[in-house]
């Protein structure tokens, strides 16, 4: 074989296990999209065909329904948990990663190998303990119920925001923030006008990051959410399974896409931040 | 020399006027106290309050606590149904992770070659993971591996009758497995980046010498990535030590407890049955066991992880 024909076949190979791999990652997606429009289980369970015979939305008419409360109801509560948590997480990460990054203060070493070792403490050792403290101030009340879930994220609790932060940061390079010392800002003043814009696109990753993992949670609300009419679209969607007995598949994966919508339509928007925030912050996933 | 003088006796001023020499000295702790704050409330207080816990027998019941000493971890070896959760999980840990480091591995060596949209294919196989421990994807999950599902169905195409994946207990926990398997995506974006800082002239060299593909792959590649190796197996340990939500939605711990974790034994005990101290003991065991794969690992460091700079250790 020839150099040039060794190299088409390399091409070529590594072409057809990228595809390869490609399909069996996006083809159960679209297969669930194809599904959702079907019209019964008999076709989605008897065709791997994506296409469905005759495009139905009935599916999504029917799903939006299928519990008590409209799933709405569950979209708006998602985004009341989750704007509030991005606006904590973006606040209070920066505000630590700066004080990390740029000051010198006694016990500093300390407190940042205390922040890193933090990344490590499994969440359900804390779990029990944290619903006993929510429940003693009272935050377990339907009307308070989002709090546990929201409060914390105004104190840095996800801590890897704050490392990723800290991480880009370091990368930036000091002088500009000594001249705007040098014309008289204070600190505040520096972090507000030259650190952010500077940091704004490692914030703005950290921001996506907060807004796709809390729209996905499970486990939280499920410990802390117990009206129904409180439910994020994660135990809406859960409910609506269960509330399904004969288990109408097109109308369960027709609120699955409706609730993986935003989701989507931010990775899309933003995915260069995404790949950029994975490898610069070392985040979890 | 005469600036520093200055500064000297600024700092002698301001040292006398109490308070602000204080702030000025302590800026950056001032910024870094929201985070120490929630630390303390959030983090160390639940942390020690559970380990108080498992020594009493907590039923939010009946709200009582009393010490009871080691009864709980006693309990826990003599229950079969937590023997086995505990089994189940570092079967579905060490089924997991390898499987999961491998295949990201593999495919961010793939997508490091100069091909034309490479870019696509990287998003592409990012998208699974992005929406990670959503219940949508689980609900998708189960109605892959359904009996009649798209699996059964794609392998009746090869004339193979499919099991009943998520109705037998010899694959229901290799099923909840293969979805995290599927989500590489964060992984093999970690690799990818450490593959692309591998300088090509180690490889230009290494190709002089002679090395084959496969020898230059393994002296030099893995050397030199073993650091990012050792991030991404540390946090996926901790991660599938702590898995919930797939097994929860898919299966929901059966059949037979098959796919019955730790997190959803902890879940059960603490917020189904309110047995607060036991299900305290399940978490500071599995905490402890997390704790020492991690210490295993970071010891396990020297003899194959490489620094160059030896800064990392």
């Amino acid at each position: 074989m020839t150099r040039r024909q060794k190299n088409i076949v390399n091409t070529t190979l590594r072409y057809l296990v990228l595809i390869g791999v490609g399909t069996i990652m996006i083809y159960p997606m679209l297969w669930m999209l194809g599904a959702s429009f079907k019209t019964s289980n008999n076709e989605i369970f008897s065709s791997i065909g994506i296409i469905p015979k005759k495009f139905s939305i009935q599916a999504y008419i029917n799903g939006w329904q299928s519990t008590e409360y409209t799933f709405l109801t569950y979209l708006v509560n998602t985004y009341k948990i989750v704007l509030p948590k991005v606006v904590g997480t973006v606040l209070s990460a920066t505000l630590t990663a700066y004080g990390f990054a740029r000051f010198r203060f006694k016990g500093k070493k300390m407190f940042y190998a205390i922040l890193l070792s933090t990344l490590f403490l499994p969440q359900v050792v804390l779990n029990i303990p944290q619903y006993l403290l929510f429940r003693n101030l009272g935050w377990l009340e339907p009307s308070l119920s989002y709090l546990p879930l929201i409060i914390p994220t105004f104190f840095a609790s996800d801590t890897y925001f704050v490392f990723m932060l800290v991480q880009f940061l370091r990368g930036i390079p000091k002088e500009l923030e000594e001249a705007a010392k040098i014309d008289g800002c204070n600190s505040l003043q520096t972090l507000w006008f030259i650190i952010c814009p500077v940091l704004k696109p490692s914030i703005v990753s950290a921001a996506l990051f907060q807004f796709m993992w809390s729209s996905n949670d499970f486990m939280g609300p499920l410990i802390y959410v117990k009206t129904v009419a409180k439910y994020p679209a994660s135990l809406g969607l859960r409910l609506s399974m269960d509330a399904d007995v004969g288990f109408e598949w097109n109308k369960i994966l027709a609120m699955s896409i409706i609730t993986l919508l935003p989701s989507l339509i931010v990775f899309f928007a933003a995915q260069k931040q995404f790949v950029e925030g994975v490898t610069a912050g070392s985040v979890k996933g | 020399m005469r600036r520093n003088k200055d500064v000297q006796i600024s700092d002698a001023v301001l040292k006398r006027r109490g308070f602000r020499y204080f702030l000025k000295e302590n800026t950056g702790f001032l910024y870094i106290l929201p985070w120490l704050i929630g630390f303390l409330v959030f983090k160390l207080y639940p942390f020690g309050s559970s380990l108080y816990y498992s020594f009493t027998d907590y039923d939010l019941f009946k709200d009582i606590v009393s010490f009871i000493g080691f009864k709980n971890y006693t309990q826990i070896l003599d229950t079969a149904k937590i023997r086995k959760a505990f089994e189940v999980t570092f079967r579905y840990a060490f089924m997991t992770v390898p499987l999961k480091l491998a295949f990201a591995l593999f495919v961010a060596y793939i997508l490091n070659f100069k091909i034309k949209g490479v870019n696509l294919f990287r998003t592409i196989y990012y998208i699974p993971s992005i929406l990670g421990g959503s219940v949508a994807i689980a609900v998708l999950w189960k109605f892959l591996f359904q009996n009649n599902g798209l699996i059964n169905q794609i392998l009746s195409i090869f004339n193979v009758v499919g099991p009943n994946w998520l109705g037998d207990s010899r694959y229901s926990l290799f099923v909840v497995s293969l979805l995290r398997v599927w989500q590489f995506g964060s992984p093999m974006v970690i690799f990818l980046a450490a593959l692309k800082s591998v300088p090509t002239d180690l490889y230009e060299a290494a190709s002089i010498d002679g090395a084959s593909k496969t020898r230059q792959f393994l002296s030099v590649t893995i050397p030199l990535i073993s650091p990012v190796i050792f991030y991404n197996l540390v946090t996926q340990l901790c991660q599938a030590f702590q898995e919930f939500n797939a097994p929860y939605i898919i299966t929901d711990g059966g059949p037979l407890g098959s796919t019955t974790l730790i997190s959803m034994l902890v879940y059960q005990n603490a917020f189904k049955t309110y047995q607060m101290g036991l299900a305290s003991a399940i978490s500071w065991l599995l905490f402890l066991i997390v704790m020492t794969l991690t210490i295993i690992s970071f010891m396990s460091q020297k003899y194959w992880v490489y620094y160059s700079d030896d800064e990392g250790r």
